[in-house]
């Protein structure tokens, strides 16, 4: 008998280490907001610019248009010809992307730390002026195209749900559109309507600027002064408020997929807004108490116990990005399940165990274990410098705030059980969205 | 638009310091490598076992194996041994493939002699309970139709099955029917002979202090201490390319190409000049195939080439998903690209770029915990060591135009590859039958 080992294993939660990291912030004369967070432990820098628009902004017959202006901004700017961005990052020996969420667009690279001014450089360069032209636009198009091809049109359970979902919970475009897009919005899309994108939504005060890693603050500061202190300042769009009304009845649709081997289901309910961090958090801890790992309620009776689903999930966020978009935003929950076992079947189950814990609240030592598991998780992500880096510009962004990088697992420890049980309870039938898929598959 | 501007000199190189290591070999013969990273307090880990596929039973079995190994062992129920891990802050995952298996687990610092425990109680007292072990088989049953039913997975297994036909190489996912047939008495000997410290290696990295790591190691891991030893997979047959083979996707609207042939080890001398020539071919965004069949003709999102590493074989392997009406003028782009390079030497400024992404990348890769115990268990499981991470920049940085040249004529020749193609067949045959020889699988 391996008593020894039973012994080792304490019986309480392990705590959450703080950590903290310094955070210098400014903002220059044409309102680019800038945080700077040092850490010389590595040779590495990461930059990361994050435009405030998002998917939420395009305009009616511009579906997928934020996405494929992220595309052209790689395609050269005010002193780059095409693809010389990526190669002066690339030869730096650096990587690089971006990406479209519901509120915002991001440009980011981590590379060496030699070559922070190049980066700074390159991303002022873009935020002068894209170079968008008739051929770069028609190329991006039709990589665009093949990029949704390759992830939703060619693919088993393509876009569900976070495409197929947000038209049922949610009624205003904004909220529920294709923000990959449909081809014949993007194949309408022209170089002047880049061009007002662009003036319209890519001024430097709409923007926040996120650096870290090996570097001197001072010399970083000065050196983002001199790349971007001189993009002229423009008008900053006022943010609109995207907020509607709940569902306040259950509303259902079917996604016929005939690539799909087997059925799925996605249950979304709205939760409160992101900003205010004390209704919200509750609803992380749910949903890691519900689906994170094989002790979580759902993975124990859906899957192990009644082996009514092959998978379930749960998250906040269409984009599964708890910490990076504003209100209205969802809590989903998704399970592939068998032929054998009907949709209905696995939704009652949920609503057992959502009954269950909403009634009974959490077992003895379940809050703790869960904070902990969570709190590790946020620890984990803040080791690589991008991640840091990303996660401050975007709680910079949206909450004021580079430093809850640092402050989120605590915040996170001091959810009581009984906001967890709240949060469980507000999850109810009649107010939401559920998707089934239909196989068709082969 | 303001005027141009000139692009930035790159500053002072700073690089890393090489990471201080920790090592001890157990009277089990488990190898035990520590790392101290206190960057954030977090420790991972990384046990690596090497247990071979040497016959197309095996597939099914140690898949499932690796799925059902944290049902349970003799002291702890699954949902027991799954909320110790969370109390830890911690995870436990268990993965395979045809040379080895590993389990990768990770915890708060404070909680790392408790995920020891743990990890003991798995490797000693795992139990292979009967009505879980069935529930998992048809569970990882049902998740294998799902995966099957993505066509880039059909095409990667169906480049497998054309390069290495009944090697274990050739294929990575057991049919659903081979996993419902396994028993939980065969995963229970399974683990027996195949879960042994013996030429096992266990690398911990993190906020720790490493000779007390180890002492812990010991003492945890005292009760592993199974016969046995490593295995390898048979001889790999020689790949033999053949004509395009064609996998029929009706009304697909997309095409899968996937192309590649042998490739040299991380252990021979110009390994460093052949992953230059990947990156340069089609490894990285700025490579010439992305510049081709991408940013100027728009084919294709995301097509790339890498060097797949097998214990007793490698292989250079390229994937492009590309609209089915331009299947056929996709491919001849791939050629033409592989064409060039084995027949002219590239710049050098092309090679100097391409060292510096490489020795960044590296640089990136191991700036993390997680980053810096993966690369670190590859590289002792390949038989080289930590002064690894120092010398193979110097190697990138050396390599020649004239060297890529030469390696890539033995690896990237277009004569020696295997083609396999998913995609709409009445579409593609015809486009695809004027560039030579199909084949329908």
């Amino acid at each position: 008998m391996p008593q020894t080992a039973v012994a080792a294993v304490p019986t309480t939660a392990v705590a959450v280490p703080a950590t903290s990291y310094a955070v210098e912030r400014s903002t220059l004369a044409n309102g680019l907001r800038v945080v700077v967070t040092p850490d010389r432990s590595s040779p590495v820098v990461a930059v990361a610019v994050y435009y405030d628009v998002g998917i939420r902004s395009e305009p009616e017959g511009r579906t997928g248009f934020a996405h494929l202006f992220e595309h052209l901004m790689f395609q050269g700017s005010a002193s780059l010809q095409k693809m010389e961005h990526v190669k002066y990052v690339q030869a730096s020996g650096g990587t690089l992307n971006g990406s479209t969420r519901m509120d915002y667009t991001n440009y980011y690279e981590a590379l060496p730390s030699h070559a922070l001014e190049r980066a700074l450089f390159l991303e002022a360069d873009r935020m002068h002026s894209p170079r968008v032209t008739e051929e770069n636009l028609a190329n991006q198009i039709a990589v665009v195209k093949e990029e949704i091809r390759v992830n939703v049109l060619n693919q088993p359970y393509g876009g569900f749900p976070w495409l197929t979902l947000p038209p049922v919970l949610f009624d205003t475009f904004p909220n529920a559109h294709n923000g990959y897009g449909g081809f014949e919005d993007l194949e309408s899309a022209t170089v002047a309507d880049a061009q007002d994108f662009f003036d319209r939504y890519y001024a430097p005060g709409n923007a926040v600027l996120a650096i870290g890693g090996d570097l001197d603050v001072a010399e970083a500061m000065a050196l983002v002064e001199r790349h971007f202190g001189d993009v002229p300042s423009r008008a900053v769009p006022p943010r609109p408020d995207f907020d509607e009304a709940p569902p306040a009845t259950e509303r259902r649709a079917e996604q016929v997929d005939p690539q799909a081997p087997a059925p799925a289901v996605a249950l979304g309910w709205r939760v409160p807004d992101p900003a205010d961090l004390d209704a919200y958090l509750p609803f992380v801890v749910l949903t890691s108490a519900l689906t994170t790992g094989d002790a979580s309620r759902l993975r124990r009776r859906l899957v192990h116990e009644d082996r009514l689903a092959t998978d379930v999930g749960s998250h906040l966020g269409l984009m599964e990005d708890p910490f990076d978009v504003r209100n209205p935003t969802a809590l989903i929950l998704e399970a592939h399940h068998g032929a054998d076992v009907t949709g209905d079947r696995v939704v009652t189950a949920v609503d057992e165990e959502l009954d269950r814990l909403a009634t009974d609240g959490l077992d003895t030592g379940e809050l703790e274990r869960v904070q902990a598991r969570l709190g590790s998780a946020l620890v984990q992500g803040q080791d690589h410098v991008l991640g840091r880096v990303l996660s401050m510009a975007v709680f910079e962004q949206q909450r004021g705030r580079a430093e809850l990088v640092g402050e989120l697992p605590a915040l996170l420890g001091e959810v009581d059980g009984g906001q967890v049980q709240a949060a469980a309870a507000a999850l109810r039938p009649q107010s939401r969205a559920r998707l089934d898929v239909v196989a068709g598959g082969r | 638009m303001s005027a141009p501007r000139t692009v930035p000199a790159l500053g002072r190189v700073r690089t890393a310091a090489l990471p201080t290591v920790a090592e001890r070999v157990l009277p089990s013969g488990l190898r035990v490598v520590a790392v101290r990273r206190p960057s954030v307090p977090v420790v991972h880990l990384r046990l690596r076992i090497p247990t071979a596929l040497r016959r197309g039973t095996d597939l099914a079995r140690v898949r499932l194996l690796e799925r059902t190994m944290l049902l349970g062992t003799a002291d702890r129920s699954q949902a027991e041994l799954a909320e110790a891990l969370q109390r830890v802050g911690g995870s436990m995952r268990v993965s395979s493939d045809s040379d080895r298996l590993l389990v990768a687990a990770e915890s708060l610092a404070g909680g790392l002699p408790a995920l020891l425990g743990l990890l003991a109680d798995v490797l000693t007292g795992a139990a292979y309970p009967r009505a879980q072990v069935e529930g998992e088989a048809a569970r990882l049953a049902d998740q294998t139709r799902r995966v099957l039913s993505q066509p880039g997975v059909v095409a990667d297994e169906a480049w497998l099955a054309q390069a290495f036909g009944a090697h274990p190489y050739g294929r990575e996912y057991p049919s659903p029917d081979e996993l419902l047939a396994v028993s939980p008495g065969t995963l229970r000997s399974a683990h027996r002979r195949r879960i042994v410290p013996e030429g096992s290696l266990l690398v911990l990295v993190g906020d720790l202090s490493p000779a007390r790591v180890l002492d812990r190691v010991q003492k945890e891991l005292a009760g592993w201490d199974t016969d046995g030893g490593p295995s390898q997979v048979p001889k790999v047959p020689a790949i033999e390319p053949g004509p395009l083979v064609l996998v029929d996707r009706p009304g697909a609207v997309q095409s899968n190409l996937r192309l590649g042939g042998p490739a040299l080890a991380r252990t021979d001398p110009d390994y460093a000049a052949q992953e230059l020539a990947n990156a340069l071919f089609g490894g990285y965004f700025s490579s010439r195939l992305v510049m081709n069949i991408r940013e100027d003709k728009g084919y294709t999102y995301s097509p790339h080439s890498s060097v797949q590493q097998g214990s007793r074989a490698s292989f250079l392997f390229l994937q492009a998903d590309v609209a089915t009406e331009v299947t056929a003028p996709a491919l001849v782009e791939v050629g033409y690209e592989l064409g060039r390079l084995v027949t002219l030497a590239p710049g050098k400024d092309e090679v100097a770029d391409t060292a510096q992404y490489l020795v960044g990348a590296l640089a990136l890769a191991t700036s993390t915990q997680a980053g810096l115990v993966g690369a670190l268990t590859g590289l002792l499981a390949d038989g080289l060591d930590v002064s690894w991470l120092r010398e193979y920049p110097r190697r990138l940085l050396a390599v020649t135009p004239e060297d890529v040249l030469s390696v890539s004529q033995r690896v990237l020749a277009p004569a020696g590859m295997v083609t396999t193609v998913v995609g709409d067949a009445s579409s593609v045959e015809g486009p695809l039958s004027a560039l030579g020889e199909v084949a329908r699988a």
